[in-house]
């Protein structure tokens, strides 16, 4: 069959899957009075375009930042406002200073629910599908199998679609990043990178693979001569695009801090809330969060990210490869997510990103690592009512990974690219040949104590911490693998 | 979960397909629902509640009983699992009841009772072997078979989004007719005739099932040529049929004889009250004589032949369901119904008899039975072209001419089911489902049949581009204009009248198919 019939069934597919997830209900449904990030998106299209742009980030008598305060960088502004134009052609009063909030109505969800679809249908899904395209060394019917896993993973839809955000505008844009540069198109690579930082601050994440592998481009080709040019040209494209994107911030140097201030609150604490990152688990042991001056929690968390990313962001500069770059994104991000300041439990999905990314080198780990940063979302989807979508969509998308890629089978020491580690470890302990074999035990356990997990935050009434600690250490667990 | 890694990493691509179909149906639980769903509901109510006196009888609520009796204990039995969801369901009084737990149960069983059509569509894939055009697995005609079946865009809206139970009845169909492929045909009799009391409107095929097993099965030999031997007539045969066929019947419908009830039930299973058409015109040969009607009505009116006084004033689509009279044709009775589709089907049937050509021969008048009926009946509603398009489905993947039918039959008879889903939400999933089934069905089948002439010549692919624009029109721009007010039905209209004539299309192109194939010298093997 020809290749491009079949893509299209598989973004199909991804499509419908996304748009019956859209139809069950959203974070703060029916919640007053502070509702949740759907409420959250719609003030944000009644703020931009009610109120002037340089009153958008500051608080005022008709801006209260209490009340869902822009805390993103321009671009999602901006992006609000394009929707807030259409909102006001169709109906007004979703987006009328003041009276419109918590606004709720059937023919607003369907609203807002199109504007996710369409900005996914231009951003993501084509990144992802010409992604899976430029593939090298794997067959056609892999590459479309690819695709089909990275459509359905579970997390990027249940949280775009269900509790709902615009996760695919950024992780889009980064992806598209991720192509150009892999593609030898820098320019352009560096260029979508940098829109995608400006729509969700949270992509820096994702900012020093980008520069290390550039620089180690830039590096390659010999400081003197191109290597120079490329350099000055990626220099003058990043700071014209941040230029483009702020320059109604720029014209007062209060408005900029006042939106640096936003994006960045170093004023709140280590973590907020449950999330599965090093120092929430730590803390269940011993409370550090209360222990710890602020000033020293920020300085232990930068040392921590930067002293765990660091050995493989500076082979990336002195070898810069593809696939070096995508395994240095996985391992920045997830340096990034489990020791930083103020992690929300959704910036897991700027690790699967990532991940997704390598499904096709390490189909067994990533796969598992999916399924299980899938369920550390899940006391977030629980208070959203999404148990049944959350567990239909984690099973398809095991379902499409298994038959994809016929996952079980691939779990030898090479196929887990463990070759090197497991041979230094046999040095000591001769017997241990069952490495593999011990990895799928593992998964198993891993597998069944998730399912019985959601069984028990379901059928017990009293929230139990128990649920988001164990998805905390599995998902160590399998980020440390 | 062990069950699902050892079947899906066994590489076991029909399990993988099978599974992969009901996730998708547990995604569409949340979807609008039609009236159907009430209707069921209170069919549990009234079987559980009620003593069997008064099922047929039962009329509080305006959805009252109206299949054969072993679809009503069919209910009897789900309503003992439905106390454990929610109580209140049960009780007749509570008119349109919908909690939440009453929907999921509502939705589960039907995507339970759906393993029956996964069963049924794994046997039919056994009785297929058509050509090995390549080793890939995406081009084996049982692949393509399952995934046209499965994955059929009809049944899907139809059980779990507008919500009834046709999966597990078409299974018993396609579990019966995939019997007589492997000519085990009592086993085929007996299912056929459980299905039938099941839901009557199966007998707009009963005729092809009594042809053939006459036929092929009462004659146990044939002569050379072909033509039938008559002394292998085998009265054992005839005799066990019947007795089948009269131990089911008396199993569903014997208690209700007993209490002299027959009568009462026959009412509610054939109420002509109603009109021709339903509201939206199913799109068969009637739609077109509507149609007719009325354009040759606006044009007497235009031309003055006609005097406005005389002519009814209730538009046939402006979804009153009643008895309607023709302004410029003839009006239609359901005795012209019938004798049209016995003509219809007369045909096919004859051929059936002097012509066999086994199973294959009895799937074709099948289909040309269930066609024909869709064209001519009374009443017909647009979900009866399933009845149609699932049976062709197994004659598409043998032959390019058929796939050529099955095609234009299933893409026009599956857009004329769009106007069940009118809600805004089930939009987007209804299109992308639809294209979804289109552009696989089209490709894969194309790409089996790549070494033959095309599918489709060019008036063929004009047509069936042509649903895409008329889509267009119908949602998306027809809703702004101010004909919306005027002449509100104009969409259905439309759809209906377009609709009509691609199915007329098919049916005559595969009419004429049967006709012209020549005679086989033996009975085939299959």
């Amino acid at each position: 069959m020809e290749k491009w019939y079949l893509m299209t069934i598989v973004v199909l597919i991804g499509l419908t899957v996304r748009w019956t997830v859209s139809l069950n209900s959203y974070s703060g449904a029916g919640k007053p009075p502070m509702f949740g990030d759907y409420e959250a998106q719609r003030h944000w299209q009644e703020i931009t375009f009610n109120l002037p742009v340089k009153q958008w980030y500051f608080n005022s008598s008709d801006n209260n930042l209490q009340y869902w305060g822009l805390d993103y960088p321009p671009l999602t502004a901006y992006h609000s406002l394009l929707c807030a134009y259409v909102a006001k052609f169709i109906n007004p009063d979703w987006i009328a200073l003041h009276t419109s909030r918590g606004y709720e109505s059937q023919a607003h969800k369907l609203f807002m629910r199109t504007t996710v679809l369409i900005a996914d249908l231009l951003i993501y899904i084509p990144a992802v599908v010409l992604y899976c395209c430029c593939l090298k060394d794997i067959s056609t019917k892999k590459k479309i199998a690819n695709a089909l896993c990275i459509l359905l993973y579970p997390g990027l839809i249940l949280i775009d679609y269900g509790h709902f955000q615009y996760n695919s505008v950024s992780l889009g844009f980064a992806l598209w990043g991720v192509l150009g540069v892999s593609c030898d198109w820098d320019l352009l690579g560096s260029l979508a990178f940098c829109l995608a930082i400006n729509y969700k601050q949270m992509e820096l994440y994702h900012s020093l693979p980008f520069f290390c592998f550039l620089l180690g481009k830039c590096f390659k080709k010999g400081l003197r001569g191109k290597g120079f040019v490329l350099l000055v040209k990626l220099a003058c494209t990043v700071v014209a695009s941040f230029v483009l994107c702020w320059l109604p911030f720029f014209t007062e140097r209060e408005q900029t801090l006042q939106v640096l201030r936003r994006l960045f609150p170093v004023d709140r604490g280590l973590f907020e809330d449950k999330v599965a990152n090093i120092w929430c688990s730590f803390n269940v042991f011993l409370k550090i969060r209360d222990i710890l001056p602020r000033h020293i929690q920020l300085i232990m968390s930068f040392c921590f990210t930067f002293l765990s990313l660091l050995p493989a962001c500076i082979k990336l500069i002195l070898q810069p490869s593809s696939k070096g770059f995508k395994f240095t994104l996985v391992s920045c991000a997830l340096s990034f997510f489990l020791f930083s300041f103020q992690v929300h439990e959704k910036s897991i999905l700027l690790v699967s990103l990532p991940v997704c990314l390598v499904l096709s080198e390490i189909p067994f780990m990533s796969t598992w690592f999916l399924l299980v940063s899938t369920f550390s979302l899940l006391p977030l989807l629980l208070k959203d009512e999404l148990l049944m979508p959350s567990v239909v969509t984690t099973m398809a998308f095991f379902l499409a990974c298994v038959t994809s890629f016929s996952i079980f089978e691939k779990t030898s020491e090479e196929e887990l690219q463990l070759k090197s580690f497991s041979i230094s470890v046999r040095k000591y302990l001769p017997c241990f040949t069952f490495l593999s074999r011990m990895i799928q035990y593992l998964f198993l356990i891993s597998v069944i104590t998730m399912v019985l997990l959601t069984l028990m935050t379901v059928t017990l009434d009293p929230p139990q911490k128990l649920p988001d600690l164990f998805s905390v250490l599995a998902g160590r667990g399998g980020s440390s693998l | 979960m062990a069950a699902f890694t050892i079947a899906a990493g066994t590489g076991n691509w029909f399990s993988a397909l099978a599974l992969g179909v009901t996730l998708l149906k547990c995604l569409l639980i949340p979807t609008y629902h039609s009236t159907d769903f009430e209707v069921h509901r209170n069919w549990l109510a009234i079987t559980h509640s009620l003593p069997i006196s008064q099922w047929y009888y039962e009329a509080t609520s305006e959805w009252t009983l109206d299949y054969p009796p072993f679809f009503a204990w069919f209910e009897y039995i789900l309503s003992h699992v439905a106390k454990y969801f929610d109580q209140e369901m049960l009780n007749v009084r509570n008119l349109n009841y919908s909690s939440s737990r009453t929907l999921l149960f509502q939705r589960f069983s039907v995507i339970f009772m759906d393993v029956l059509f996964v069963y049924a569509v794994h046997e039919c894939c056994k009785c297929i072997d058509g050509k090995k055009v390549g080793k890939e697995l995406t081009e084996k005609p049982k692949f393509i078979l399952s995934v046209l079946l499965l994955w059929n865009f009809g049944l899907l809206i139809v059980d779990h989004i507008h919500f009834q139970y046709n999966g597990f009845l078409f299974g018993l169909m396609l579990l019966s007719i995939a019997r007589l492929f492997q000519k085990r045909h009592m086993e085929g009799a007996f299912l056929f005739a459980v299905l039938l009391h099941f839901k009557h409107i199966y007998l707009y095929v009963a005729p092809a099932y009594g042809v053939y097993l006459l036929r092929s099965y009462c004659f146990t030999a044939n002569k050379p040529d072909g033509s039938i031997r008559w002394n292998s007539f085998s009265f054992v045969r005839v005799i066990s049929l019947g007795l089948v066929v009269f131990l089911v019947s008396a199993l569903s419908l014997g208690p209700f004889l007993a209490l002299n009830q027959l009568p009462q039930v026959f009412s509610r299973l054939f109420p002509f009250k109603r009109g021709l058409c339903h509201a939206y015109w199913a799109p068969n040969f009637w739609a077109l004589y509507n149609a007719l009607d009325k354009v040759l009505s606006v044009i007497g009116l235009k031309l003055k032949f006609l005097d406005p006084n005389n002519i009814p004033k209730a538009s046939m689509t402006s979804g009153l369901v009643q008895q309607f009279q023709h302004t410029v044709l003839p009006s239609v009775t359901p005795l012209a119904t019938l004798i049209c589709t016995l003509i219809a089907i007369l045909p096919s049937i004859f051929c059936l008899w002097f012509k066999p050509q086994g199973p294959r021969g009895f799937l074709r008048c099948l289909t040309l039975c269930a066609l024909s009926s869709f064209m001519f009946g009374w009443h017909v509603h647009e979900k009866a072209i399933l009845l149609a398009i699932l049976p062709m489905s197994l004659l598409s993947v043998q032959k390019a001419g058929d796939a050529s039918i099955f095609l234009i039959l299933t893409t026009t008879g599956h857009y004329s089911l769009f106007p069940l889903l009118f809600t805004a939400p089930e939009l987007p999933i209804k299109i992308l489902l639809m294209l979804l089934f289109t552009i696989y069905s089209i490709s894969s089948l194309k790409t089996l049949f790549r070494k033959e002439k095309p599918l489709f010549n060019w008036m063929e692919t004009f047509y069936l581009l042509g649903l895409g624009p008329l889509e267009v029109c119908c949602e998306f721009v027809f809703p702004f204009t101010s004909w919306k007010v005027k002449y509100p039905f104009l969409p259905l209209l439309l759809t209906s009248v377009y609709c009509a004539v691609g199915i007329t299309y098919a049916w005559l192109k595969l009419y004429v198919s049967v006709l012209i194939d020549p005679p086989v010298g033996k009975t085939k093997k299959q």
